[in-house]
């Protein structure tokens, strides 16, 4: 900021599909999303220009009085369902389960049913609009499962693995872990001046060596894969 | 009060100060009466206009879902499959809201019903049983309850209420009941003191009336008292419903929102203005999802115009209001 005097940053809050909407509409410069601009219909995508900042995890969180540490994708479907209703059928106490969500249009929410679910509709359950507020319930309630992004992670509730494999950085940088998302900074055509410096920023170590690791992100330079639209994955 | 206001005014033009009065004969304001049409004027203009303008604006987004997305009305306002996100290939998307309007209509109603009577109750004890601290003390008391922000009271119904159902009465904590009592509380100021004014703009007579024809202070509030204060009361318990049906933050933070129709008091639930709140940051505009969501704006607005069209129903129908 103090080296760049005459550029004014402005930041605005929103959901997923605000930053898209912004940028696509000419109102923001750069507009932050943790989907692809394809997935978000009505959004014209050859506009955008995509730039992949940094990765974030997102891992089912369970209430600490489950004693599960992991559970299939099979499971974790069945309970997303409403097909398994108590802990006792997934190998865990004799309690009901409660679901917890995000919105329909919460970011976390579509990646968690694309990557973790293989796109299966969620039974209905208790639905908050914040990953705060979702981690506090699921602290407090009895038999909760829910799913957070890994930066939400502060030790109140517990991390449930999903086919043996824990949500951790090692496991996401080599795709051995399946659920994340890219955080997304679009431009509407290529970006120029102030804008694309900013956005080569970003990239620099300074950005992706302190301040996306100190904020339970993944830098998108220590990624060993890449992951398109369409989920395939490849060796970077 | 006006008659004591009048000559302090004219008082203050005629003397006053020179500069006032310059400006004043300058432009011919004092004598043409033209400064306070205009002030008056514009100020009902800028009103006039806002309330058109909002009021157009949902409206076109609003119908967008049924004309130019081409959802029938009937399904949207009698379908409880609200999948707004389903690709065309597998059912398309659809947008039925009717868990959330009964979601409203429940939480809202069951407030009101525990509300209403406690609120007449404190609005004859304030003016009839015990004026002189009812009016100094407990109506203060009470609008000081109108003045917690919503959020206010959402955080209290969170951190307090819903652990207390949970451990003592059953189920998951976030439920119906935790609405119905958070919201009975949010719209007991604005019955009591629309009920409180209504019972003192009776006219003394007809107490006194009834006291002389032998009747107890109970017979009089019960026989004379409520009964003539009926459309007050009345249109004071269709404004608390109105603001139940409309208020958004504190209901969506203790009911869970479900997107089921509740079975039990003990079930979560969901309504249409938390529905609307728990979208809107995420839909992009435009789409069937934003409409939609636009369209359940424009239920909640034709539903707070029958509510006022109500109130003045009963207004008109006569009786003493405040």
């Amino acid at each position: 900021m103090n080296k760049h005097k005459d550029v004014k940053i402005v930041v605005q809050g929103g959901g997923s599909g605000t930053g898209l909407t912004q940028v696509s509409q000419g109102a923001a410069d750069i507009g932050n999303s943790d989907i692809f601009a394809t997935e978000k219909s009505g959004i014209d995508a050859s506009q955008l220009v995509d730039k992949q900042v940094c990765v974030v995890g997102m891992t089912a969180v369970v209430n600490p009085s489950i004693n599960i540490e992991n559970l299939t994708t099979q499971q974790l479907v069945d309970i997303f369902t409403g097909k398994t209703t108590n802990w006792k059928d997934a190998g865990g106490p004799d309690q009901k389960i409660v679901l917890v969500n995000r919105p329909k249009a919460s970011g976390t929410r579509a990646t968690f049913k694309k990557c973790a679910l293989g796109g299966a509709e969620e039974a209905a359950g208790i639905e908050e609009d914040s990953s705060g507020t979702v981690r506090k319930i699921i602290k407090d309630t009895p038999g909760a499962i829910g799913y957070l992004a890994l930066s939400y992670l502060d030790g109140s509730v517990k991390v449930v693995g999903i086919d043996g494999v824990e949500p951790t950085k090692e496991n996401i940088v080599t795709g051995k872990y399946p659920v994340w998302a890219y955080m997304h900074s679009y431009t509407r055509g290529n970006p120029s001046g102030a804008v694309e410096a900013f956005l080569n920023y970003l990239m620099t170590d300074d950005v992706q060596k302190t301040i996306v690791p100190e904020l339970g992100y993944i830098p998108e330079t220590e990624m060993k894969i890449t992951r398109d639209a369409g989920g395939n994955l490849k060796n970077k | 009060m006006e008659r004591v206001g009048k000559p302090a005014c004219s008082l203050t033009l005629r003397g006053g100060n020179v500069k006032k009065n310059l400006t004043y004969q300058l432009f011919n304001l004092g004598r043409s009466e033209l400064l306070g049409k205009m002030l008056t004027t514009g100020a009902v203009a800028v009103a006039i206009i806002t309330t058109v303008t909002i009021v157009f604006f949902i409206a076109v987004k609003g119908i967008s879902t049924f004309s130019s997305s081409g959802v029938s009305v009937f399904d949207f306002l009698f379908s409880t499959k609200w999948l707004p996100d389903r690709p065309l290939e597998e059912g398309g998307p659809q947008v039925g809201v009717l868990a959330f309007i009964l979601g409203s209509v429940i939480v809202s109603m069951l407030a009101v019903l525990l509300s209403a009577p406690l609120s007449v109750a404190c609005a004859v004890f304030i003016q009839e049983i015990a004026p002189y601290w009812g009016q100094r003390i407990l109506q203060p008391a009470i609008e000081i309850l109108a003045g917690i922000p919503s959020v206010v009271y959402g955080y209290i119904g969170l951190s307090l209420l819903v652990p207390f159902i949970r451990n003592y009465i059953g189920g998951l904590g976030f439920s119906v009941l935790a609405g119905i009592l958070v919201l009975s509380v949010m719209i007991l100021p604005t019955i009591v003191s629309i009920s409180t004014d209504t019972l003192r703009a009776l006219p003394r007579e007809w107490k006194e009336a009834a006291y002389a024809l032998g009747s107890t202070r109970w017979q009089a509030i019960r026989l004379v008292l409520i009964p003539a204060a009926r459309s007050g009361l009345i249109t004071g318990i269709v404004l608390g419903l109105a603001r139940a049906f409309g208020e958004a933050l504190a209901v969506q933070m203790v009911i869970g929102n479900t997107r089921k129709i509740p079975t039990s008091i003990l079930d979560p639930v969901i309504t249409l203005t938390s529905a609307i709140t728990m979208d809107m940051g995420n839909t992009l505009s435009g789409s069937l999802w934003n409409n939609a969501l636009w369209s359940m704006g424009l239920l909640l607005l034709l539903m707070s115009c029958f509510f006022i069209l109500i109130v003045r129903l009963v207004v008109r129908k006569g009786g003493i209001t405040p």
